[in-house]
């Protein structure tokens, strides 16, 4: 029988097989943030270990960095220990650090891609759930604990069970306006937030393969909020095409040879699945979600659902636990909502296509008085980019703040955070109580949505203007 | 590592689903780079709540923590586990658990049970009604014990054993690092390395 991507790739890494035993598993590539690092480099002192590749490891600052007045020293003192202590540590281990201020300095899910080091057939890790996005390009990439973190830096391998393998097969056409966060909202929405829980997720059909790469991203990268560890696409020639002017890309006869293994990456015709879910791309529109875990989602045009319709009992004490938090109504139209700010950026959507596709639909008009907008570029490049095709310009006349790169507000760690009781529409991946700052509720969305509801007030698509 | 063979304890119940690492301990509290202190940030939004199971006199020396389904969904984040643990857990039940957040805890000595749902409801019930029940959670017969009642419940032996045994994974992986290296030399030269810098 064949074999599906996931196990290709799996079985391509496997050091060492021991019947009883999780495979320990090669890593081609680990990633590393000021955050989940710090305890990983004590250990290895401790044990007096070294690095043992420094050549497949990376790290950039972007969980707890401020976004504005970047050139002055970091503010906060608990968060300046933390990027220091992360410099210090690069420097005694020998691992690249792209620091504040530095070109490459970003989104470490948004750094890998656009270095051109994530590419097809490898295996990625990094201390942060969100590495699903490497998936992207057909590379096996998941998030760990600073215990694996400290695993991988020593041994830059690491022991796992091999998860099943879930085919998610969405076919069709998008409408306009529908977008690939509309997509994976929507899968979440259908298998639950512990739908993905042990498996390897594929994204399939025609409706995957006609996507951009960084729409790619997006639907990888929330794997993890359908409860997978990994999610990923089989490379094809959009992956080849982006992946080929990045400065990391192979070259010459690496090239050719890289290019002969990657067109290998494909489920094979008769490879099973463990479980398959299908989805129609003609049916979607915009999503929205209106609780605090993202599975309570609903298309935009639909009403905040009411409690007492839900008969798992489970989910019912979550929807009721939720609106309370949310402070909505069962019935009221999620079009309805007034919003406070509005978060563009994360590593769901804060690459250059998502920061055009926002200022498309804000070019020449201002935004809501009752509102602000932060756009957030994931990565200093993105940043850099953005604003030499004046897209600073069109958020900035809209009334809008324009910021520098990393994470901000898509996890209030710096002081990008919301006040109690104040609503978002954000396109980040998590609406959890409190993730973007104690007491702020949360709606996710994609930039359209979040560009129309800027200027709306109001939750929005731009057919709503 | 501390060896886990047995841990008899009384149980506080958390009757919430889906309770996520942000809940566990928020992002604001995860600036120390040590791996203690992080008590106080363990579900940090709740604990001024004198209602919060947690809060409640009666639960005060808890050490296993009877949760709902879906625990630990959510960031990566080992400080939530590091959280649990400064607190003074040592178990956590519940019918589901997020994978990175049980893998955390594994490699943590955290030890998380998996019950069905309507014996955690019984074990919820039981607490509530009499919050000194002694339970006990023995790793060796893989068993919880409370009152009358023994659960079995299923864990790979392999991180049976090492829980047991008390051993990092690290120390394990350095007995085959000769298959690593064998591993290396085979590894296609066209693999992106992140340095030079180019
Ligand atoms: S942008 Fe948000 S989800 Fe992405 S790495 Fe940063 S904190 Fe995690």
């Amino acid at each position: 029988m064949g074999k599906t991507l996931a196990e290709k790739i799996w079985a391509e890494h496997v050091v060492s097989s021991t019947a009883g035993e999780p495979d320990l598993l090669y890593i081609d590539l680990h990633l590393i943030h000021e955050v989940t690092s710090p305890q990983a480099f004590d250990g290895l002192r401790l044990a007096n270990r070294k690095v043992r590749r420094a050549d497949l490891t990376i790290a950039t600052e972007d969980h707890n960095v401020p976004t504005l007045n970047i050139d002055k020293p970091i503010a906060d003192p608990v968060s300046k220990l933390q990027v220091d202590t992360l410099r210090k540590n690069c420097e005694e281990f020998g691992v690249r650090i792209h620091s504040l201020g530095d070109v490459e300095q970003g989104i470490v899910h948004v750094v890998g891609p656009q270095l051109g080091i994530t590419q097809p057939g490898m295996t990625i890790v990094c201390g942060d759930s969100h590495t699903s996005t490497h998936g992207a390009f057909g590379a096996l990439a998941f998030g760990i604990g600073t215990s694996e973190v400290e695993h991988v830096l020593a041994t830059q391998t690491l022991p796992l069970i091999r998860p099943k393998t879930m085919a998610i097969n969405v076919e069709g056409t998008l409408k306009p306006g529908v977008t690939s966060k509309d997509i994976i909202l929507a899968v979440i929405a259908k298998i639950g937030t512990g739908g993905g829980q042990g498996y390897i997720l594929e994204y399939r059909g025609s409706a995957i393969r006609a996507l951009s790469m960084e729409a790619r991203m997006t639907i990888c990268n929330m794997s993890i909020e359908a409860g997978a560890r990994a999610g990923l696409i089989a490379p094809d020639q959009t992956t080849f095409d982006y992946v080929k002017d990045k400065p990391h890309a192979p070259s010459g006869t690496d090239w050719d040879a890289a290019l002969a293994y990657w067109q290998t990456l494909v489920t094979d015709s008769d490879a099973k699945f463990d479980k398959e879910i299908n989805l129609n791309a003609d049916e979607l529109a915009p999503f929205v979600t209106w609780g605090t875990n993202p599975g309570q989602g609903l298309p935009l045009s639909a009403s905040v659902p009411n409690p007492a319709d839900i008969t798992n009992a489970e989910d019912r004490g979550a929807a009721e636990r939720a609106l309370e938090y949310m402070d909505l109504k069962p019935g009221t139209p999620l079009k309805s909502i007034k919003v406070d700010t509005v978060f563009l950026g994360s590593c769901t959507n804060g690459r250059i296509e998502d920061l055009r596709s926002a200022a498309a639909v804000i070019k020449g008009k201002k935004i809501a008085d009752s509102l602000r907008l932060l756009v957030v570029p994931g990565s200093a490049r993105v940043r850099l980019q953005a604003e030499s095709e004046g897209l600073d310009k069109v958020f900035l006349d809209a009334g809008a703040e324009w910021r520098s790169a990393g994470c901000s507000m898509c996890l209030g760690m710096n002081p990008d955070q919301l006040k109690p009781g104040e609503r978002a529409a954000s396109t980040s991946n998590r609406n959890f109580e409190g993730r973007q700052g104690k007491g702020g509720r949360t709606h996710l969305v994609s930039p359209l949505v979040a560009a129309a509801t800027a200027l709306k007030g109001t939750l929005a698509s731009p057919a709503d203007l | 590592m501390e060896k886990f063979n047995k841990h008899t304890g009384t149980a506080v119940p958390l009757r919430r689903s889906n309770v996520d690492t942000d809940q566990i301990i928020p992002a604001v509290y995860l600036k120390r780079i040590t791996k203690n202190g992080f008590e106080d940030g363990l579900f940090a939004a709740w604990r001024n709540d004198p209602a919060f199971e947690l809060n409640q006199p009666q639960y005060k020396t808890a050490t296993i923590l009877v949760a709902g389904p879906d625990f630990g969904t959510g960031s990566s984040r080992e400080h939530a586990v590091w959280a649990l643990q400064n607190y003074g857990f040592k178990v956590v039940l519940s019918s589901r658990f997020a994978d990175i957040f049980r893998g955390n805890s594994q490699k943590a000595g955290l030890l998380t049970v998996i019950l069905a749902q309507e014996e955690i409801e019984k074990i919820w019930k039981e607490i509530e009604a009499k919050p000194e029940t002694s339970v006990t959670v023995n790793l060796e017969s893989k068993t919880v014990t409370y009152g009358s009642t023994t659960l079995d419940f299923v864990i790979d032996d392999y991180t049976r054993w090492r829980l047991m045994e008390g051993l990092d994974d690290i120390g394990l992986t350095f007995t085959k690092i000769d298959q690593v290296s064998n591993f290396e030399e085979k590894r296609a030269s066209f693999k992106p390395k992140t340095l030079p810098i180019r």
